[in-house]
């Protein structure tokens, strides 16, 4: 619905200022493989506006993140969450306010609804999209997501869970410091994203980048992050800390995590009916 | 046991005919009615002014093959199409390449582009004869400027309707200039630049026959007027069934290259 409005403003191949950073960092990847995992970097908004002509969608918006944190951002259809992480993504210029991430410059990389690989190139070359004398760590990171064997086959060949599987890979390639996730599950079926979320937990706690996720699925929130925030209107109408064990997108439904996980998604979701009542 | 056993035999036997009889029945049209023509005209009911009977078009073929007339002119005849194509979808490549990326080039050119394809290629029979006179210059014009406009066209469309989402994927992924055109967008144009070179090569053989009859010392075209003056209608019908032949050619290469550039994509495999 936002996509890329500035597209044909400019010449196709023209560089965009804000992309010409994230191509530097690509180029300094390599270098860290071997190295040990980075960690996350904190993450700080502050007062960020955005507007659509007349329409305000996001309204004075203040975030801190702590390094390494993973936040989730529930909210209705058009109420500016992914507006909030395209701005974040460097994808959408804000209209004032400022976002800082880390000491000058955050290595990020943003998953998207749609798994948007190429269909031309094969999985490995996907994954390596951006660092191309990376292929070693590319096939490294197809493990990872269980698809190893898949690296030679076409997009075309795989079943939707897999290609998101395949865009995961391709972001933790470059070892980001912050990882947006756009709705990335939103598409797949039930089962496919309770896999894909136990997946993102564990490499997410084993690599320590910071997280932020949109998505419409409170259940999803509540399994993944330790913070779910609520956008109502283009602002934050609920930030409530989720203190649940983990790894516990494997474990939702066992015993008392059980009852605890269902009152903290009954508490965010009546408050998403209430402010539309 | 002997039951089962001839079962097998007639599974195996069906199969292997029916694949067999599908792969001949296209061809069970073209040959009874090559049967009617050579019957017909054995017997009387087509003058060979009209229809010279298939024996006699395929003797005319065997002996202007023989001579080596029917290589020069079958020669000439492709270097004509090789190079008119050449010239002509190469530039429809470069200019489409050229709008397609930048505005500047595209609010530059492209209208006057637009209102030249309006032309239709042999309307400017009259003004190229003026120009080249009648030879290879002209004809290398007609196809070139004929040519180009499918290609430019769909290089153009192509190059715009590249996905929006992909080439904002492949930006936030570092990647920009020269790779981001090289493994983003000119793949994803290629579908569409592909078919503009198909329906060029099938256009090719159309303006080639025109340009061949205006005057020509060399080539089919020249060869089946120059048959015309002699009322030698096999020699005719070979240089048609020759035309024929090259389209067939054209389009077989074309599907071999969607087929090689396109293997990624489920529907051209």
């Amino acid at each position: 619905m936002l996509l890329a409005p500035t597209y044909f403003e400019s010449d196709l191949i023209a560089d965009a200022p804000a992309q010409e950073q994230s191509a530097r960092h690509a180029d300094a990847a390599p270098l860290a493989r071997g190295a040990p995992e980075r960690q996350g970097v904190p993450v700080s908004i502050s007062a960020l506006r955005k507007s659509y002509g007349a329409r305000e969608v996001l309204r004075g918006i203040d975030l801190q993140l702590k390094p390494g944190e993973f936040v989730a951002i529930v909210g209705r259809s058009g109420c500016g969450k992914s507006t909030l992480l395209r701005a974040l993504a460097g994808l959408e210029q804000a209209d004032s306010g400022s976002i800082a991430m880390g000491e000058g410059k955050a290595d990020l990389r943003i998953m998207f609804q749609e798994a948007r690989l190429l269909p031309w190139k094969p999985v490995l070359e996907n994954v390596a999209l951006g660092l191309p004398h990376a292929l070693n760590a590319a096939a490294a990171a197809l493990s990872t997501v269980g698809l190893g064997e898949r690296a030679d086959d076409w997009p075309a060949a795989l079943s939707g869970g897999q290609k998101q599987r395949v865009a995961l890979a391709r972001a933790l390639v470059h070892q980001p410091q912050v990882l947006l996730l756009d709705e990335p599950l939103g598409a797949l079926d039930a089962l496919t994203r309770i896999e894909m979320q136990q997946l993102i937990e564990s490499l997410w706690l084993s690599r320590g980048f910071t997280a932020v996720l949109v998505t419409h699925d409170v259940a999803e929130a509540v399994a993944l992050a330790d913070r779910v925030l609520l956008i109502e209107d283009g602002a934050i109408a609920l930030d409530l800390a989720i203190d649940l064990p983990r790894p516990r997108a494997a474990a939702r439904g066992n015993g008392d995590n059980a009852a605890a996980f269902a009152a903290l998604e009954q508490r965010i979701l009546s408050h998403v009916l209430r402010a539309h009542a | 046991m002997a039951a089962a056993n001839t079962g097998a035999q007639r599974t195996r036997g069906s199969v292997f005919s029916s694949t067999f009889a599908s792969s001949l029945a296209p061809w069970i049209l073209p040959a009874a009615l090559l049967l009617l023509w050579e019957v017909s005209a054995r017997a009387g009911w087509l003058s060979t002014r009209v229809l010279p009977e298939p024996w006699s078009v395929a003797r005319a073929f065997w002996t202007l093959a023989a001579s080596g007339e029917l290589w020069t002119h079958l020669g000439t005849s492709l270097w004509r199409a090789g190079s008119g194509f050449a010239v002509g979808a190469g530039a429809g490549l470069a200019l489409g390449l050229l709008t397609g990326s930048f505005r500047r080039a595209e609010t530059l050119l492209d209208t006057t582009l637009q209102m030249i394809r309006n032309i239709p290629a042999l309307a400017l029979i009259p003004l190229v004869i003026l120009w080249f006179g009648i030879d290879e210059t002209a004809k290398l014009f007609l196809l070139a400027v004929g040519v180009f406009f499918p290609v430019y066209l769909n290089t153009f469309h192509g190059i715009r309707s590249t996905d929006p989402g992909l080439i904002e994927m492949a930006r936030s992924y570092g990647v920009s200039g020269w790779p981001l055109y090289r493994d983003v967008i000119l793949p994803g144009a290629l579908p569409s630049i592909l078919v503009g070179v198909r329906f060029s090569l099938g256009l090719v053989w159309v303006l080639l026959i025109v340009a061949e009859t205006i005057s020509a010392q060399a080539g089919i075209g020249y060869m089946t007027m120059n048959a015309r003056e002699f009322l030698q209608t096999d020699v005719v019908l070979v240089g048609i069934l020759l035309y024929a032949l090259l389209g067939k050619l054209a389009d077989l290469a074309s599907r071999a290259m969607e087929k090689h550039f396109l293997r990624w994509n489920p529907a051209y495999r």
